[in-house]
């Protein structure tokens, strides 16, 4: 492919000024005068949803399929949701967004909010990022004094208010349903489907929640028009019925064992091994990768001899990851031992399960244990067994819990305990012959 | 019409609304449930009723989702197709539990619910009698302090969130929480908060393992001792129906039974905790005559014939003063006979109601967190504290026409106009009491007066016959509460003592023979009775029977 022209790092890679004069001077806020002008909300919806953009955010849901859940005629009030509660270990796309081109994100913002006829919007920001807030905050105070937010937007029968909310820290607001729930200033336990937030959502009324990127991207096909969206990326595989396809720029973040850990943008479908080697300089220390995490931790484990894996929605599901999620790499070399990244996985999503759903509550809690005993050399080979099962048989998919954390928690540990189980039993025979295991009764 | 298949078996739920765990209960199949209570908000977390769902279409394929369900999130239609027996499903249920007992301790030896605890018989039932963790347990600190009449056994809680969603959902003042996260999630208050609004109890009903426990029956007794009947709660006129759980002639706790027709699912603190008098060491124990001033007791049958042979004196003399007095704490069935006992002595012979106990106004929750009540209204403690009045007024009217108020009798007294009084009393001891020392002092004139009673009271103290009276919960009848709903009580502990139930002392006294048999009384009064014809029945029901009410 000749070479990519960074769409969404555009102006964030020549250093261009964040503020609202030199992002109109850049071509700001043309699509907003040009879908307020020329397109009806329906247009808009129409134009996104043929483009194909799936949602940036983890789940790679069709966005403009997820706009049109919303019911026809509802007479209001409509919510948008923004979620950039970007938790997810090692991702720092949303943030670079956010922070340096905050305008890019709040003209997709107001475009879809024009799409969906919401008249508010809240963007909802995990609490750590206090420069986004300040950044994104007075962004939102030019537009109100320039006619972009607020009542009758640049002349036309079109109104919209923005709310930045901080969140307080929790890895389960960035689920939908529980962002909803603490936007609402509740515990954020993710609710109970159906009713769907298109359906009731934010106090009680229809909800879109898109993520940051998403509507980042939306400026853009309605600036440069659906053509050039899909123009790149992949197209669905003809076999898979279900594939929706992979088009347009993903940013991808790449971290760990990485000579330049980098956020960069690039079309859809580029191997893991490319991403590594071309944009993040190689592992370092000039010693080899053991594995990566191909899109935040909960998508799972690549080994090394998987990342010629293309990243796109549907490459990493078939290496037994559960799918592209964030799209933010993290390496590990082979120095690293896989007792480490597993007893680092169960602890972050031991202490991020919200506490709801038994399964996960204790699935969470019970792997956490397991994994801190093993580290100790206190692990049997049965326990690679349960360890295995819990990763099985917790999450919305066998249908054991209400939201996809638990998905997220089972999915790395099961790939690590099936990907590198000779290191694990390994580390176990190694641990076995000090008299350690019969402290807790492990024979 | 809707037909659910259960297990394969058709059962036809008709148009009700109902959850798979409902549906399943209608063909006798038990999905068990921790977080799901029919009273409360579905929140599908405990994800213990786990089943396999699918559709049977028109043409009898059925297609099968392809993954566990809830059963208290999914609701029941045409053609649904519930497995419960499946792989799936057991899976699913069995590793629920082992999750659920990987952090519960295994202290059920000292635990106050055990043999009444959902682990246990979910576990016995659906679990494995071994955990294939071998780490420590989580052991968060109790909280002894609560409220003051729950404690939290934090360590056996399984965040089944009843308790909280009870406080705001029924309760409305919101007091307990989830604090922490994940396996570190635990029940609390507001620091300063406690759980003390007057329904707080019944989060230890609804607590399904025993983390929630009432301080009242704490190590009191082991449940599998104890002797259940069914019961009414005779603190206010709401009449929540109860379960009565006594053993050895003590009762140790009071329960709510569920009634659609009188409260619901729950009841009130002061019913729940008012019980305590029944088991007083004050209470008359042995029927007593006053002899130069000192109460001396004499058997049963000596005593019924002398104050019969009084009354009758008395009556002959001048039947209007001769005056019955009934509590409405008696069952219809011995106001019914207390009443053919006066009316026979003379036709003029007078009934009156005696003081009906009136504290503050009607209470109703849900409250919010300033304690104002809101719409709309699931829970009432009524400012009529007494459990009959209804029914007692229903004998009044019946044998004659008019209401006599105590006050009443209290001013003839005083007037020398009544010469033999027979006070039916048997109320519970209340800061307020029944009769004040100025009526009492009134009463005095009366040359005799017939104290039928529990506890010493301003009367006792002069009375010339004092007889022990039996608590509701050593007798059989009737009640009949606010909304005209009539409820068979029955007898969880025997009288101790000398003592016998009223029904059976005022059929001494109507020289009637064998024994007061509720049931029986109660058909005899049906016939004679109009108000209470729908009662002629042998059996009222777990619900009890609405009567057709007139102005009450």
């Amino acid at each position: 492919m000749a070479e990519f022209e960074p769409v969404l790092l555009r102006r964030i890679a020549k250093k261009a000024s964040p503020w609202l004069e030199a992002y109109r001077a850049d071509g700001g806020y043309r699509a907003l005068q040009k879908a307020l002008d020329e397109m009806s909300p329906g247009q808009v919806v129409d134009a996104v949803k043929a483009s194909g953009l799936r949602g940036r955010g983890g789940a790679g849901f069709p966005t403009g399929l997820k706009w049109t859940f919303l019911p026809k005629d509802h007479p209001g009030p409509i919510y948008m949701c923004i979620n950039a509660d970007e938790s997810e270990p090692c991702t720092f796309n949303n943030r670079i967004l956010m922070e340096e081109d905050p305008h890019q994100v709040l003209e997709g913002i107001i475009l879809s909010c024009y799409a969906t006829r919401a008249a508010t919007a809240y963007l909802y920001l995990r609490y750590e990022y206090g420069r986004g807030y300040r950044v994104l905050q007075q962004a939102i105070d030019e537009l109100y004094n320039n006619n972009l937010l607020g009542r009758n937007i640049l002349g036309k029968d079109f109104h919209l208010d923005i709310f930045l909310h901080r969140g307080a820290g929790a890895y389960i607001c960035g689920e939908e349903t529980g962002l909803i729930e603490s936007l609402e200033g509740k515990r954020a336990w993710p609710r109970i489907k159906p009713p769907f937030p298109a359906v009731e959502g934010a106090f009680r009324k229809p909800t879109v929640v898109n993520n940051i990127e998403t509507v980042a991207c939306v400026t853009h096909i309605i600036d440069r028009g659906v053509e050039w969206f899909k123009s790149m990326g992949v197209p669905p595989d003809p076999k898979n019925p279900r594939d929706a396809g992979s088009y347009g720029p993903k940013l991808y973040c790449i971290s760990g064992h990485v000579n330049n850990p980098c956020c960069v943008e690039l079309p859809m479908g580029i191997t893991l091994r490319d991403l590594v080697d071309k944009h993040g300089g190689g592992v370092w220390k000039g010693r080899k990768a053991k594995g990566a995490i191909p899109g935040g931790i909960s998508m799972g484990i690549m080994t090394e001899a998987e990342f010629d894996t293309p990243l796109d929605f549907a490459g990493p599901g078939k290496v037994g990851c559960l799918g592209l999620g964030t799209a933010a790499v993290t390496v590990f070399d082979e120095e690293t031992s896989i007792v480490d990244v597993l007893h680092n996985i169960c602890r972050f999503f031991s202490h991020e399960s919200c506490g709801q759903c038994t399964p996960c509550r204790e699935g969470t809690g019970w792997m956490l244990k397991i994994a801190e005993r093993l580290r100790r050399g206190q692990g049997r080979l049965e326990d690679l067994k349960i360890l295995e099962e819990v990763g099985d048989k917790i999450g919305i998919m066998p249908g054991t819990t209400i939201c996809g954390l638990a998905d997220g928690a089972g999915w790395p540990v099961k790939n690590a305990i099936r990907k590198f189980r000779p290191e694990f039993e390994q580390y176990i025979r190694s641990a076995e012959k000090s008299s350690l295991l019969e402290l807790v009764g492990g024979h | 019409m809707a037909t659910v298949y259960v297990n394969d078996k058709p059962v036809d739920i008709g148009n009700e609304k109902l959850n798979l765990i409902q549906a399943a209960q209608k063909a006798g199949v038990l999905i068990p449930h921790y977080c799901w209570h029919p009273a409360l908000t579905v929140v599908a977390s405990c994800r213990m009723c786990l089943v396999e769902v699918g559709e049977r279409k028109p043409d009898g394929t059925v297609v099968m989702q392809p993954k566990v369900v809830p059963g208290c999130q999914t609701p029941a239609k045409d053609g649904t197709v519930i497995q419960t027996l499946t792989s799936r499903a057991v899976d699913a249920q069995h590793q629920t539990l082992e999750d659920i007992l990987l952090n519960h301790p295994l202290d059920c030896p000292v635990c106050d619910k055990a043999g009444e605890c959902m682990l246990q018989d979910y576990t016995y039932q659906f679990g494995s009698a071994k955990s294939r963790m071998i780490d420590e347990k989580n052991t968060p600190p109790n909280k002894p302090y609560i409220g003051d009449n729950v404690t939290l056994f934090t360590d056996r809680c399984i965040m089944c969130s009843r308790c909280v969603r009870f406080t705001r959902e029924v309760a409305g003042t919101a007091e307990l929480q989830i604090v922490n996260r994940g396996h570190h999630s635990e029940i609390d208050i507001f620091p300063g908060e406690p759980l003390n609004n007057k329904l707080s109890t019944n989060v230890v009903d609804l607590c399904p393992v025993g983390a929630l426990c009432s301080k009242d029956f704490l190590y009191k007794h082991r449940v599998w001792n104890l002797k259940t009947k069914e019961s009414v709660c005779p603190d206010c006129s709401t009449g929540c129906s109860i379960h009565l759980d006594g053993n050895k002639n003590i009762v140790y706790r009071l329960r709510p039974r569920y009634n659609p027709q009188a409260q619901g699912h729950f009841m009130c603190d002061d019913g729940r905790l008012g019980y305590h008098y029944v088991n007083s060491i004050e209470r008359f124990l042995r029927p007593t005559v006053r002899r130069e001033g000192k109460l001396t007791p004499l058997p049963w049958t000596e005593i019924a014939s002398l104050v019969r042979r009084g009354f009758q004196s008395a009556a002959q003399k001048d039947g209007t003063s001769t005056v019955g007095v009934l509590s409405p704490f008696l069952t219809c069935e011995e106001a019914y006979l207390l009443a053919k006992f006066i009316k026979g002595l003379s036709p003029q012979a007078r009934l009156a109601l005696d003081s009906v106990p009136i504290v503050g106004e009607d209470d109703t929750y849900p409250k919010d967190r300033r304690g104002r009540p809101t719409e709309p209204v699931k829970f009432t403690i009524r400012a009529e504290k007494c459990p009959n009045r209804r029914g007692v007024e229903a004998i009044l009217r019946h044998f004659q026409g008019e209401i006599i108020s105590f006050e009443q009798v209290v001013r003839d007294a005083v007037e020398g106009r009544v010469q033999a009084l027979y006070l039916a009393a048997g109320y519970p001891p209340r800061p307020s009491g029944w009769v004040s020392d100025t009526q009492a002092q009134g009463l005095q004139r009366v040359p005799l007066v017939v104290c039928h009673d529990l506890l010493p009271s301003p009367v006792s103290n002069f009375a010339h016959y004092v007889l022990p009276g039996a608590a509701w919960a050593e007798k059989d009848g009737t009640f009949v509460n606010h909304a005209g709903l009539a409820q068979a009580i029955h007898w969880g502990i025997t009288p101790t003592g000398e003592v016998r139930t009223d029904g059976q002392v005022f059929f001494d006294l109507l020289e009637r023979r064998g024994l007061a048999h509720a049931p029986t009384v109660r058909k005899e009064m049906a016939a004679e009775v109009p108000y209470f014809a729908a009662l002629a029945g042998s059996d009222l029901g777990e619900y009890g029977i609405l009567l057709e009410s007139s102005q009450g």
